[in-house]
């Protein structure tokens, strides 16, 4: 047994490295539900939005003479993160607002409609193929215990800790964040109290932008490239995690992403071998939504939910 | 030019109508009709264009020729339909050629619609070449219709299987797919090929045409101490799986088949390109007597080089018309039987089909990823 | 309503007249007929998904998986499949009044398999979950072709049978399929005109089309549908009736499964060949869009839907390929691969199904053409219509006040 250890901590590893990214898209989707009770469908596609979007700055800027490097690409992302908020914003005045006391049905399948429409226009824009992310940093992989982890995705690690990090203060000790909580809670009455409740949910909605922008470029970086495609099956899993860590809860997202990446990467490594073959890493994608749907039967309210899920 | 030609048997029948039958089908010409079907739109449109491209030279050089069908010179047109790789839109599209009277249908691009239509086409007769269609299935449904001319996966999948075992010397190989029907088929006959040759498939796992993170399954090839990895996918897939193997220290031959090789290659694997090795159909066209004058046509005329299939795509043609030039007719069921015995030298050879519509002697070439470019190692034919 | 009925009679009429009108029109063609017969197919499908979205107010967006099950089913009756694979030992070839039935069933089982565990959800839920259990349907479709070969895999099957009768046993040995009574696949003449394969099967997907409008008039207006609608509006009064919210709402899953099933074995039948590609989440939306533009809960505006975004990606092709050429030409301040990526069918057809789903939900929640008491529902300003329910007799009237509640309330679906 001595000898799996090393591959069991990198099936750990792999885990973590694609958990951190499903967390930070899960923020995005549990921020929102949070305070307005609506799943944002669209969200994923703003996740791929950024990585587009940081591909084509950072490829004008080559063209302008500026080599990929870290500076670029904090410019690049700043500008996707800038069309991404700008995006949400549209959405949430132009098609979530009007909506707010419509039918449930209503605003979803709105943003059912919104994600298809973005998805395709992204592919009238860029095209379907796959676009290339330069390479920012040279990769090097870094040995931990007879397993590898590569400076590259040990950035996307720390970054999404400190973020996540940053959010929690936000949330927890500023004003903009006490308004969220008490939209969250009761709108009406956060509006009595003097809250501006359309500023509290655009907050939000640029929040979860940004977030995303920067998931999708995280994504980009650690595959090398991304693709009009990607947002709609990441969106989907990190929905399930946040619906995992209890939805509305953002430490719930994070744990949430980070055990359906765990769940995910080790499911694809050893069904085949415990199954003798008989299922294998082809059903990979099936795992988040058989987490998505046993949770929900048998914990609804996630594993630090605040709110139940099936609240008429 | 050929654009204008695209599509829309409606234009088509309303132009014969409105300009007047007697022009075109004066009585010194015959109009003839070349149908193609592939992608035009969606996810491998690029590919699809690329064959329309060598229809459409072949079709071009044709009418320069002036052929003579009987006493009448024929006029080639190519009817062009999009079938964006999709079974159904495939059988809509088979349709439309089929009203369309075309003499012959060069398509479709992949064996998921080929093999749907080949039924529809078989129905009215009319002979099918796919230039790139390489599932076995295809030629093996007992349709007399049917051709292509590029080898099929138990064939690449056999060259591909002794090369690793006999000529790379791999004890513990893994063999992954992309869970599409091109890429399972041909995996199943790569691995089919290793174990004839006396190989180990110590590990065979899968994946989806989505997902560019393979970091679980190469952890578990890693922990089965392989040797050699195949996997039939694309490059976009290819890419990161290659810098995956790398970043994850698993040092083991990396061989591709999907549509490699080419330049997006290097861009998207970066260092780690070097060394990998892919398969693909034929011979290398610039190694061809006539491979670097198609080429130049190519580019001549639509500014792009060959991505893959144009020029097993021209030869299609041209086998098709030297048929019925043979035959004096450009009716199928006179020429047909012609099509089945001719043998024709093309761009990419012998074009000369065996009973059952396959090539008789299909090439393949391995090539491999080294200081900065892809080099032929072997053409390997039965 | 007699003059209704001859209305009706007239409809039928033009629609059975319709193949045979397009056929002999020169740029139309049997290539039409195929896809007025697609169409049909998209019509049925679209009527059972009004069932479980616009009667009981579930957004099940995994709609396309009993489709599948239902091509899946006929696909591995009726072709040498399972004898290639050596699971069987002759070629199957089970009767099509055997097959139909069994699809419905087949299809209801899974519809209720996976509407029981997650009915309790509340809508939203709902939607994610059925969309997993779809794709779930999908990837094993593409996978269970080992350890044994079931489905084939991404192959797919190929040779499947067309719809046809015949007297014979249920399974022949390999290469002696016995000759068909009756098969859709051969031409035949009806008072003169030349019925081909593509009339026939376009005459037989309209007859099950029209059994089908009928079926969901009947349920609209039955107690069952009363009682859906009144779930739908809202759950809390509905249940407070005394209505059974669980079993009406696994009676709705199952419903929308069955007409999904029986429209998967035409498809497959139709078409010759299935494989899991058929099957995706786009499939699902494009038939949810159908619903939604024509007017959830609206069956003439299902249809109209259905008609409407099936028949419209082959005129977009056209079109595209009629003024693509001169766009290409003429637009030179755009980059050509923008252009091409623009003026690609497959994208434009996605989108326009985006654009109709944004559009429908923001401005038009009823659809085109909703049926009277949906756009009173939606459109509270209005007054409130007379209960059209007393001229339908077999009203009860201890439902009825759950679905005159005030659509203001309607958001606890």
């Amino acid at each position: 047994m001595e000898g799996n250890f090393d591959i069991l901590l990198q099936q750990v590893l792999n885990g973590l490295v694609l958990g951190s990214i499903y967390a930070l898209v899960a923020l995005g989707y549990t921020m929102v539900y949070g305070i307005i009770g609506l799943i944002n469908f669209a969200h994923g596609e703003v996740v791929m939005v950024g990585a587009m979007v940081t591909i084509s700055v950072l490829s004008m800027l080559a063209g302008m003479g500026f080599a990929p490097g870290i500076l670029t690409l904090l410019l690049a992302i700043m500008v996707a993160a800038a069309v991404c908020m700008l995006m949400a914003q549209g959405m949430e005045k132009f098609a979530y607002r009007p909506l707010r006391k419509a039918p449930r049905l209503t605003p979803l399948i709105l943003a059912i409609g919104i994600s298809i429409a973005l998805q395709n226009l992204a592919m009238m824009i860029w095209g379907r193929g796959y676009k290339t992310f330069p390479e920012v940093v040279e990769t090097r992989p870094i040995e931990v215990f007879g397993a590898t982890v590569t400076n590259v995705q040990m950035s996307i690690m720390i970054i999404s800790v400190v973020i996540m990090l940053g959010l929690w203060l936000l949330v927890d000790k500023t004003r903009l964040g006490k308004a969220m909580r008490a939209t969250a809670q009761n709108q009406e009455v956060a509006g009595l109290m003097g809250i501006n409740i359309n500023r509290v949910i655009s907050a939000t909605f640029l929040i979860g932008a940004g977030l995303g922008a920067i998931a999708g470029v995280m994504r980009a970086v650690n595959y090398g490239q991304a693709d009009a495609y990607m947002g709609l099956l990441l969106g989907l899993k990190a929905f399930s995690a946040a619906v995992l860590g209890g939805i509305g809860n953002l430490f719930g997202a994070m744990a949430g992403g980070l055990l359906l990446g765990l769940i995910e990467s080790l499911a694809a490594g050893y069904t085949g071998h415990l199954t003798g073959g008989f299922l294998g890493a082809n059903y990979q994608d099936i795992f988040a939504f058989a987490v998505l749907i046993l949770v929900l039967l048998f914990r609804p309210n996630g594993l630090m939910g605040e709110r139940q899920a099936d609240r008429a | 030019m050929n654009k204008n030609n695209r599509g829309l048997t409606a234009l088509a029948a309303l132009m014969a109508t409105l300009i007047g039958a007697g022009t075109a089908n004066a009585a010194d010409t015959q109009l003839v009709r070349i149908g193609f079907a592939g992608p035009l739109t969606g996810p491998s449109a690029h590919q699809g264009l690329d064959v329309e491209h060598g229809v459409s030279i072949a079709i071009e050089e044709a009418n320069q020729q002036q052929l003579k069908l009987g006493d009448k010179v024929a006029q080639f047109k190519l009817v062009s339909e999009d079938d964006v790789a999709d079974p159904r839109t495939g059988t809509a599209v088979a349709q439309r050629l089929v009203d369309s009277k075309v003499a012959v249908v060069i398509g479709h691009y992949n064996s998921g619609t080929s093999i749907p239509t080949s039924k529809i086409y078989a129905d009215a007769g009319i002979p099918q070449i796919s230039p790139s269609a390489t599932n076995p299935a295809l030629t093996r449904q007992g349709i007399k219709t049917v051709f292509r001319v590029v080898n099929d996966d138990a064939t690449l999948g056999r060259y591909a299987g002794n090369y690793l075992v006999k000529t790379l010397q791999a004890q513990r190989i893994a063999i992954f797919d992309d869970r599409t029907a091109y890429g399972q088929g041909l995996a199943d006959e790569v691995t089919k090929a290793v174990k004839a040759a006396g190989g180990n498939v110590v590990v065979r796992e899968y994946t989806n045409d989505k997902s560019t993170d393979f970091n679980a399954i190469l952890t578990t090839a890693k922990s089965q101490k392989v040797d050699a990895v195949f996997f039939a996918a694309l490059d976009y897939q290819a890419a990161p799986m290659a810098k995956q193997m790398k970043n994850l220290g698993l040092k083991a031959r990396f061989m591709n088949i999907g549509n490699l090789p080419n330049d997006e290659f290097k861009k998207m694997a970066g260092s780690a390109a070097e060394g990998v090795y892919a398969w693909n159909y034929g011979t290398p066209l610039l190694e061809m007597p006539k491979g670097a004058a198609f080429e130049q046509k190519l580019k001549a005329k639509f500014g792009t080089g060959v991505v893959q299939s144009s020029p097993a795509a021209y030869d299609a043609t041209w086998a098709a018309i030297t048929a019925m030039v043979k035959a004096q007719s450009a009716d199928p069921a006179v020429y047909l039987p012609v099509l089945k015995s001719e043998s024709y030298e093309g761009v990419t050879g012998t074009i000369a089909f065996d009973e059952f519509g396959n090539l008789k002697s299909p090439a393949a070439t391995v090539f491999q990823f080294a200081d900065g470019g892809w080099k032929t190692l072997s053409v390997e034919r039965d | 309503m007699k003059n209704q009925t001859a209305q009706y009679l007239l409809l039928i009429l033009a629609f059975v007249a319709l193949p045979f009108v397009v056929d002999s029109i020169p740029f139309l063609g049997p290539t039409w007929v195929r896809i007025l017969g697609f169409a049909m197919l998209y019509v049925l499908l679209a009527l059972g998904l009004n069932i479980v979205i616009g009667y009981a107010g579930l957004l099940d967006m995994g709609y396309i998986g009993f489709y599948a099950i239902g091509a899946y089913l006929y696909a591995l009756l009726a072709s040498p499949h399972l004898n290639m694979a050596g699971l069987v030992d002759g070629v199957l070839n089970w009767p099509l009044w055997v097959i139909i039935p069994l699809a419905a069933i087949a299809a209801a089982i899974c519809g209720v398999l996976i509407g029981a565990p997650v009915l309790k959800l509340r809508g939203d839920y709902l939607a994610i979950v059925t969309l997993g259990f779809g794709e779930i349907i999908r990837i094993f479709m593409n996978n269970l072709d080992q350890p044994v070969n079931i489905t084939n895999g991404p192959q797919g099957i190929s040779n499947i049978a067309p719809l046809h009768i015949d007297g014979g046993a249920w399974s022949h040995a390999a290469g002696q399929a016995p000759e068909a009574l009756l098969s859709l696949q051969t031409s035949w003449s009806l008072f003169g005109l030349k019925v081909t394969p593509v009339i026939s099967y376009y005459l037989f997907f309209l007859v099950v089309v029209i059994f089908a409008i009928v079926l969901s008039k009947r349920l609209e207006v039955s107690r069952i549908g009363r009682a859906w609608m009144a779930l739908r509006e809202d759950e809390v009064a509905a249940e407070a009736m005394g209505l059974n919210k669980r079993n009406l709402k696994l009676l709705a899953f199952a419903m929308g499964a069955t007409f999904g099933g029986v429209s998967g074995v035409l498809f497959s039948s139709y078409q010759g060949f299935v494989s899991p590609e058929s099957f995706t989440l786009m499939e699902s939306i494009m038939v949810l869009a159908m619903v939604v533009l024509g007017g959830m809960g609206s069956i003439r505006g299902v249809v109209l839907g259905a008609l409407i975004l099936s028949v419209m990606p082959e005129v977009f092709r056209d079109l595209v390929n009629w003024i693509q050429p001169f766009v290409m030409d003429n637009v030179t301040f755009v980059s050509r691969e923008v252009l091409r990526n623009v003026l690609d069918a497959s994208t434009l057809r996605m989108l326009v199904f985006g654009l109709a789903l944004i559009l429908v939900m923001r401005y038009r929640p009823e659809g085109l053409w909703p049926s009277n008491r949906r756009r009173a529902e939606l459109h509270d300003g209005d007054p409130e219509p007379t209960p059209a329910a007393t001229a339908l007799s077999t009203t009860v009237p201890a439902s009825t006040p759950a679905f005159d509640h005030p659509a203001q309330q309607a958001d606890k679906v």
